[in-house]
């Protein structure tokens, strides 16, 4: 009995002694050693991608933002500022408490369910404002034109992209509502346009972020 | 090119990447756990420990070094969450509750990681980096040391040792684990992956404002994460998150990342048994289950059916644009079928179907290919049951690899075939049984006993994803879930060893004329035809319930 213990004893502390070696190498070492490569040669990459407008960080290419009005009194919700690109809806931002819309940065999806009567109002309520906003004098905007992303919410909550679908839709929008011609914003969302890497892996794709700050360079020069 | 194609030709590239790392990496663990030589770093690691890493271990002394290591484990992760409130390092974070320290604290050990908590929101640097990040590097060590113990076990006769646990443990972490995470590491932070130490921090907005972000060792959490078949994630939205996952290239690297190890392990269990074939043989059964199963699962989420999709117009809820539909199917099997439990997108959106399948990958026991490790001595177990049902068929006592499969040998993998369904069914059982557990869920209906079948899916196999809408930190889900995670990872190593001292003692047995030939492709259907059937047969009446009606409805 006294020998189990003793063995048991002595089996634990060999253990703990592996856990502390193996800590100190995997958990101290290996990130420290990765952090020094990460920061020595990819430091704008490594720090979250930021990006600077008019000498200012406005955010990171990689994190979704919101482009609204300012709260007025009696909302709920803010109101999206229809001069600027829209991203993708925020349901999984606002409605599942996890999230502070983008205060801390909560990450996370709504997990609804296909049959969820929640979704189904939240995606049948996207797609109205999506056709109502974007619907300008001499532009309609079809329900079969709305593509999916335009009126779900991502994995993360902070999907920083749109489909190239959903930039065109909006451009007679922009257009109208900064005073530029179709073709000027079509050209700009055509070169904020990108294709799948290599022809294949993953979706095409528009950064509502640098869209937007290409926006107000256009508008500020054309002004 | 239409995005379907797009998919279809990323699976491609997907396997002609993990063919090319399959030899050499196959070849590479092979000549790690067979070399009888010590790194310098190695030497000096023993002798931290007080192991000599040449002594041979028989079964029973080498389940007991599993078992005392991850029962540290467990002790230092509980205390060192418990304690976050007041170690350095903390964001200012406060200490962890003790139900959910424990549940993650065996969720980390087990290779599970399951999280009932938000990255983002409760763990500050140490905890993520000195605690977690470690048990996604020991885990994947213990698992795939287990592994080589029963391949020992077919490939020795006439002893009963398998090895010795301190010297795997510590060469998977340091000849394996740990030179591929750093180049992985690298890899990732160049596409866009964030490695800082910086505290909570604010970052200016395009329309004013600020976003407060904090900082961490992402990318090299991240590389081990999936390589080890890890999966839990840094923030909450794990590898949704363009911080962790930046990038379409990122996507596709990380699939391989998680699936290479186990895969490229049945190469080295064909080397180590003395027969590459048997290890094709093997490979053949993984990859074609694996394979199926991407194919039904892009099938149904391009189909996109369910009445919110419906009006959407595809299946991009809970999916990033950048990833899309295709890959993020891709992601999903791979995810589920291996011990991983990372996700890319979020499965409780996915089609009814589509959540089905997560769920039945997981169900199979994750063995196409499985976690690291574990993924081939679930594989090796089923072998085991495949060729007794062949046996039974014409009579003859039944053999694998030239070991007699007997009465004890059977025994050995009946019970390990037993506990993960015993442990999924009477859990979920009982939390829809109770009154309380069901007030957890997100969705009603069928969707939401998908989200509690899921749970213990989950836990019980040690994959750690989730259909994220249960709110599982309750006392009951902390708790049950933790213990289902546990007995889940360490009844079945304890099956695995027995039966690998059990074959390790007989003496081979020639073969003849009337030998079940297992490197050969019929082995291979039997094998696929027994994991289908089995499991179908054990988890029908609750996907019945679940994602099936929640698919057929739609």
């Amino acid at each position: 009995m006294n020998n189990s213990v003793t063995n048991t004893a002595r089996l634990l502390w060999a253990g703990l002694r592996a856990l502390l070696v193996l800590t100190l190498v995997t958990g101290v070492i290996y990130p420290l050693a990765v952090t020094g490569i990460a920061q020595g040669i990819f430091p704008g990459r490594a720090n979250g991608s930021e990006i600077r407008a008019d000498g200012k960080v406005v955010g990171s290419s990689l994190i979704g933002q919101a482009y609204n009005l300012p709260l007025r009194k009696g909302e709920q919700t803010p109101a999206p500022d229809l001069k600027w690109f829209q991203g993708r809806p925020q349901n999984g931002l606002g409605s599942n408490t996890v999230n502070t819309r983008y205060k801390l940065i909560l990450s996370g999806a709504t997990n609804r369910s296909g049959d969820n009567k929640d979704l189904i109002a939240w995606v049948t309520a996207a797609k109205a404002a999506v056709i109502k906003d974007n619907s300008v004098p001499g532009y309609t905007v079809s329900p079969s034109a709305v593509p999916a992303d335009a009126v779900t919410s991502s994995g993360s909550g902070l999907d920083p992209d749109i489909s190239p679908a959903y930039a065109d839709l909006q451009i007679h929008r922009i257009a109208d509502r900064n005073g530029l011609s179709v073709a000027q914003v079509r050209k700009l969302v055509d070169a904020h346009t990108e294709g799948r890497t290599l022809g294949f892996i993953g979706e095409p794709r528009v950064n509502v972020l640098e869209l937007n700050i290409g926006l107000k360079e256009l508008v500020e020069k054309v002004s | 090119m239409g995005p379907v194609l797009a998919g279809v030709l990323q699976l491609l590239a997907l396997i002609v990447a993990l063919g090319l790392a399959y030899v050499p990496l196959g070849d590479y663990m092979a000549r790690v756990y067979s070399s009888d030589k010590h790194l310098r770093v190695e030497k000096w690691i023993y002798k931290a420990i007080g192991a000599d890493p040449d002594t041979q271990m028989r079964w029973p002394a080498y389940l007991r070094g599993v078992l005392a290591f991850s029962f540290v484990g467990v002790l230092f992760l509980y205390l060192l969450q418990r304690l976050q409130g007041v170690l350095p390092g903390s964001l200012g974070f406060s200490s962890i509750d003790p139900d959910q320290a424990f549940n993650t604290a065996v969720s980390f050990v087990t290779n599970t990681n399951w999280q009932s908590y938000y990255g983002e929101q409760a763990m500050g640097h140490l905890v993520q980096t000195a605690g977690l990040a470690v048990q996604n590097f020991v885990s994947a060590a213990v698992g795939i040391a287990v592994a080589v113990a029963l391949v020992r076990g077919l490939a020795r006769s006439r002893t009963g040792e398998l090895g010795n646990f301190w010297s795997d443990l510590v060469r998977g972490v340091v000849r394996i684990l740990l030179p591929f995470c750093v180049v992985a590491a690298v890899v990732l932070v160049a596409c866009g992956v964030i490695q800082n130490f910086s505290g909570i921090h604010e970052v200016g907005q395009f329309m004013g404002g600020s976003q407060q972000w904090n900082g961490g060792a992402v990318a090299s959490q991240e590389a081990v994460k999936e390589f080890g078949t890890n999966g839990g994630g840094y923030f909450n939205a794990n590898s949704a998150h363009p911080f962790e996952n930046p990038t379409p290239f990122t996507n596709l690297f990380e699939i391989f990342l998680l699936l290479v190890i186990p895969f490229a392990l049945t190469r080295t269990f064909g080397r180590m048994v003395g027969s590459l074939k048997q290890g094709y043989a093997i490979l053949a059964a993984m990859a074609a289950i694996w394979v199926g199963f991407v194919a039904l699962m892009m099938w149904t989420e391009f189909a996109h059916h369910g009445p919110a999709f419906d009006i959407a117009g595809g299946a991009m809820e809970g999916k990033e644009q950048r990833i899309g539909v295709g890959a993020s199917s891709i992601f999903a099997v791979s995810t589920t079928l291996t011990s991983t439990g990372a996700v890319d997108s979020f499965h409780s959106s996915f089609t009814g179907l589509g959540g089905g399948i997560t769920i039945l990958g997981m169900q199979l026991g994750e063995i196409a290919p499985g976690g690291t490790g574990s993924g081939l001595y679930g594989m090796l177990i089923m072998a085991v049951i495949a060729v007794f049902i062949a046996g039974l068929m014409v009579g003859r006592t039944p053999e694998y690899l030239g070991k007699k499969i007997g009465t004890r040998e059977i025994k050995f993998a009946a019970c390990y075939i037993l506990v993960t369904p015993a442990l999924v069914l009477v859990f979920t059982a009982a939390a829809m049984a109770l009154p309380t557990p069901g007030h957890s869920m997100a969705n009603s209906g069928a969707h939401g006993f998908s989200e509690i079948l899921y749970a213990y899916s989950s836990a019980a196999n040690n994959n750690g994803s989730a259909f994220a809408g249960l709110n599982a930190n309750t006392q009951w889900f902390n708790t049950t879930l933790g213990l289902a995670m546990a007995l889940g990872r360490f009844l079945p190593m304890v099956f695995v060893l027995a039966l690998a001292g059990s074959l390790a003692e007989q003496r081979p047995v020639p073969v003849t004329a009337g030998t079940l030939r297992t490197e050969k492709p019929l082995f291979t259907g039997l094998l696929v035809g027994a994991i289908l059937i089995i499991t179908g047969l054990t988890y029908f009446p609750a996907l019945a319930l679940g994602p099936l009606a929640e698919g057929l409805a739609s």
